[in-house]
């Protein structure tokens, strides 16, 4: 999917560059390191703000979790026949913010695309916290939450083993996979980034705190050459997972035989749906955070304008998708089908329909523009009806076409409570909690790949090369400070 | 005020009762009192006059009733046709085998040695009393969730009667039919169950294993019959001593806890107890041993259960009618209850009499 980007149309331009013009090495240690060795009396009031509402929406979660497991599933809208309701769409939506993340830092270095070098360790950091708001909802939505491990093939006094017909347990597999594979590749890249923040650590506790972290690196050549193979390695690991983890979510769907989910299109347009809502949650957090971190000169315009090329073709590649649905639905002849597909445009949820229409479809059609896609507030918007339009396709499918099937002897309506909200706003909480303390102590941007980026740029750039041309001089070597790149 | 299909205009019909006063912290405030409108000086008739309260009342129910026109009939869950239709062709009537199954499955067939109990239910003599319902209750102590519950959608009955009309809403032609567990073959909520708790057993019943179940729901998402019950708060009585209300329950049904799925067992309970009967006298079950409760309650006999493996059981021999279809045979779900099609014989002189009652 990376490989749609294609090449950029105008000449190396200052806005088409992946990192701006004459960056040293030690000016990006500094950028990007800076905040997060700052004394806690030098964080920043915004900081200590947006970390204070996320940690009330945390407290909401975990207030929503608590009457949850106290009083029982039926504190949500659930009901017969709309089992699955608002738990499951979260979940869905969940899992899919973080595809964004395994695209960049695995598919695209796979793909020698090296824009997605400085967005690629906050990108990763949002998909693992997606993945942990995502993955507990599938434990919270049981019936039975404690007893969850069930699900897992463990030996036990019981001499049960799970059913592995069942979707569900293959979901398992697929976000136990994804999330440690995730973690894993995050922490692997992150250890010469912790090294340097050791190396700059000015008190006490930040220099245990960052050696115990970055697994006494050194720097020296051999630690270089194993961490290079493990990285391209894992990313090799976690490539086939930006396909295969939403595959599996959508054969929970696909695998039933209920019209409207029983469909084959739905692995290759939940991918789709995934990366395309992924791509809008990272702008989402890219924009504010280069604002406030000043880091315009990493995250570039052309970062954003990458982001949005791929946002724009999966979007396309989602709108397909439901146009094969409706179609096929037809051309089926099966009247529970047609039903279905009629349903979901003029039933009684016909408004969650065309408002999915309008954010996923026709909000999307400015990026075709390259106005739209370089100017950061216009994304920023889009992107977040984006992320409300993937929440409503969600809706559609699971809600919407629960609450009518086969009899209508068994038709219901599903109506949502407010401990269906207060769980997926807290969730919100509990994503933006771990994001804070992410941006706060860990640097997020990969500093030793932005390293290489403008060594690069420094030594093999166009503009190296013209001044080279003009000057007839040498090239001044820029400044080393912290660790090599 | 609640409009049903097919009432006559200008006509009130009030359920009689009391209403409850004295039923304890859960019935109490429950239904109303109809005697304020017949005292004993006048029984049988007395002057009333309706008028508009401007307050609402809101009333729940688990029967709601479906139109069979447009999607309903295309979907041949009511098949039904006249006496004239069934004599023109006794062997195959034609509304009966309307739409079918091609079977194609990746799994194997189950093989039964023993019994293989089966159910079929008669729609031309149900009249849609619902006292199966009622029995089912008794008998497999399914809790009483309340009106709040009900009101979104979370009644526990594991036997339902579905009302459906066709025709005119003025004059429309009702139809009622008992659903429950159908006991696929081919049951689509096996394979979804992430732990096995809903399996197939030596006999053909698709039972639940209580204490395995997670409540994942995914069981009851895949039913196309949507006969699964789901316990989404605690809605059994947790007593640590007995109380009236344990006391009644059925000791030989488990009791279900918060979080687990629930369905029809075809009885179980009472096909176990004529076994261990059966085998202390060194025999088989014999046929109409083993009756379920809501084939004891139904008046009209429209419920006939017993072995299929045994070609002369009375379940067997009515299978074989002309009139024996299976609902939604199209899925391939091989349903173990099969339901005779109705049969209607109408009058062809009141046809089309205003006021006619169906």
């Amino acid at each position: 999917m990376g490989v749609i980007t294609g090449k950029p149309r105008r000449q190396v331009t200052e806005i088409n560059r992946v990192i701006a013009r004459g960056q040293s090495y030690g000016a990006i240690d500094d950028v990007v390191d800076s905040p997060v060795l700052a004394g806690p009396l030098r964080t920043p009031r915004w900081w200590w703000i947006g970390f204070g509402i996320a940690m009330s929406f945390l407290a909401m979660y975990l207030v929503s979790v608590v009457v949850l497991i106290v009083v029982g599933t039926g504190v949500w809208g659930n009901n017969v026949p709309v089992a699955w309701g608002m738990p499951i769409i979260n979940f869905v939506w969940w899992i899919g913010i973080g595809h964004a993340g395994t695209l960049i830092s695995a598919a695209l270095l796979l793909f020698r695309q090296p824009w997605r070098t400085t967005i690629n360790r906050f990108a990763e950091a949002m998909t693992i916290f997606a993945v942990v708001c995502a993955g507990l909802y599938p434990i919270l939505h049981l019936g039975r939450p404690w007893v969850f491990y069930w699900l897992a093939p463990y030996p036990n006094t019981f001499g049960l083993w799970p059913q592995f017909r069942s979707p569900l347990d293959w979901d398992l597999f697929a976000i136990g996979t994804y999330g440690s594979v995730s973690i894993l590749f995050w922490y692997i890249g992150l250890v010469p980034d912790l090294a340097t923040l050791r190396d700059r650590a000015r008190g006490k506790f930040q220099r245990i705190f960052y050696s115990a972290l970055c697994l006494g690196w050194n720097g020296s050549t051999k630690g270089w050459q194993r961490y290079q193979r493990a990285y391209l390695l894992l990313a090799a690991l976690s490539f086939p997972l930006v396909l295969s983890v939403h595959s599996t979510i959508a054969m929970d769907f696909s695998v039933a035989q209920l019209p409207g989910w029983n469909n084959t299109v739905f692995p290759p347009y939940f991918v789709a749906g995934a990366v395309f809502a992924g791509f809008s949650m990272v702008l989402i957090l890219a924009i504010p955070l280069r604002k406030a971190f000043g880091l315009e000169g990493l995250i570039t315009i052309r970062h954003l304008d990458n982001s949005a090329n791929l946002m724009l073709a999966t979007g396309l590649m989602v709108l397909y998708g439901y146009s094969i649905e409706a179609f096929m639905a037809w051309y089926s002849g099966a009247e529970f089908e047609k039903y279905m597909i009629f349903n979901r445009i003029f039933g009684d949820h016909w408004w969650a329909f065309w408002l999915l229409i309008t954010c996923n479809g026709v909000a999307i059609q400015p990026l075709w523009f390259r106005r739209v896609r370089q100017n950061p507030r216009a994304l920023l918007v889009i992107s977040m009806i984006v992320a409300v339009g993937m929440w409503l396709e969600r809706f559609v499918i699971v809600a919407v076409t629960l609450t009518k099937d086969f009899l209508p002897s068994s038709w219901a309506d599903y109506r949502t409570t407010f401990w269906d909200w207060s769980l997926y706003l807290g969730s919100f909480g509990l994503f933006a909690t771990l994001f804070f303390l992410f941006i706060r102590l860990l640097p997020s941007i990969a500093t030793t790949e932005a390293k290489e980026l403008a060594h690069h740029d420094a030594h093999h750039g166009s503009d190296y090369l013209e001044e080279v041309r003009a000057q007839e001089a040498p090239y001044e070597t820029p400044v080393v400070k912290g660790a090599q790149a | 005020m609640w409009i049903q299909p097919g009432q006559a205009r200008g006509v009130i019909t009030v359920q009689l009762g009391y209403g409850r006063t004295h039923a304890g912290h859960i019935g109490n405030g429950v239904g109303f009192d109809a005697y304020a409108l017949r005292s004993s000086d006048s029984p049988w008739y007395a002057p009333l006059e309706v008028s508009k309260t401007g307050s609402s009342h809101q009333l729940v129910t688990t029967q709601v009733h479906h139109s069979l026109q447009g999607t309903g009939e295309k979907r041949h869950i009511v098949r039904t046709g006249t006496l004239e239709e069934f004599r023109a062709h006794p062997e195959e009537p034609e509304f009966v085998h309307v739409a079918e199954g091609k079977p194609a499955d990746l799994y194997p067939d189950f093989e039964y040695t023993s019994y293989a109990w089966g159910m079929v239910i008669d729609m031309t003599v149900c009249i849609g009393c619902n006292a199966c319902v009622t029995a089912c209750q008794a008998e497999n102590n399914i809790p009483i969730v309340g009106k709040k519950q009900v009101a979104v959608g979370r009644e526990m009955h594991w036997i339902r009667v579905d009302d459906y009309y066709r025709g005119d809403i003025d004059d429309p032609e009702l139809f009622q039919m008992p659903m429950t567990c159908q006991q696929c073959e081919k049951a689509p909520c096996e394979p979804v169950c992430p732990v096995g708790a809903t399996v197939h057993d030596h006999e053909g019943i698709n039972v639940m294993v209580y204490n395995r179940c997670v409540g994942t729901r995914y069981c009851s998402n895949n039913c196309p019959y949507k006969v699964r019950r789901f316990n989404w708060l605690q809605y059994a009585e947790l007593a640590p001593s007995a109380t009236e209300l344990s006391l009644a329950n059925n000791p030989d049904v488990t009791v279900r806890s918060r979080g687990v799925m629930e369905k029809c067992t075809y009885c179980q309970q009472r096909i176990a107890a004529a076994r261990i009967d059966a085998e202390n006298q060194d025999r088989r079950i014999a046929d109409g041993e083993v009756v379920t409760a809501c084939q004891a309650a139904c008046p009209t006999e429209a419920i006939v259960f017993g072995d299929i493996n045994d070609p002369e059981s009375s379940v067997s021999k009515t299978k074989t009618s002309a009139l024996n279809y299976l609902l939604l045979e199209e899925l391939n779900t091989v349903p173990r209850t099969s339901y005779l099609a109705k049969v209607k014989n109408p009058n062809s002189e009141l046809a089309g009499e205003e006021g006619r009652a169906s």
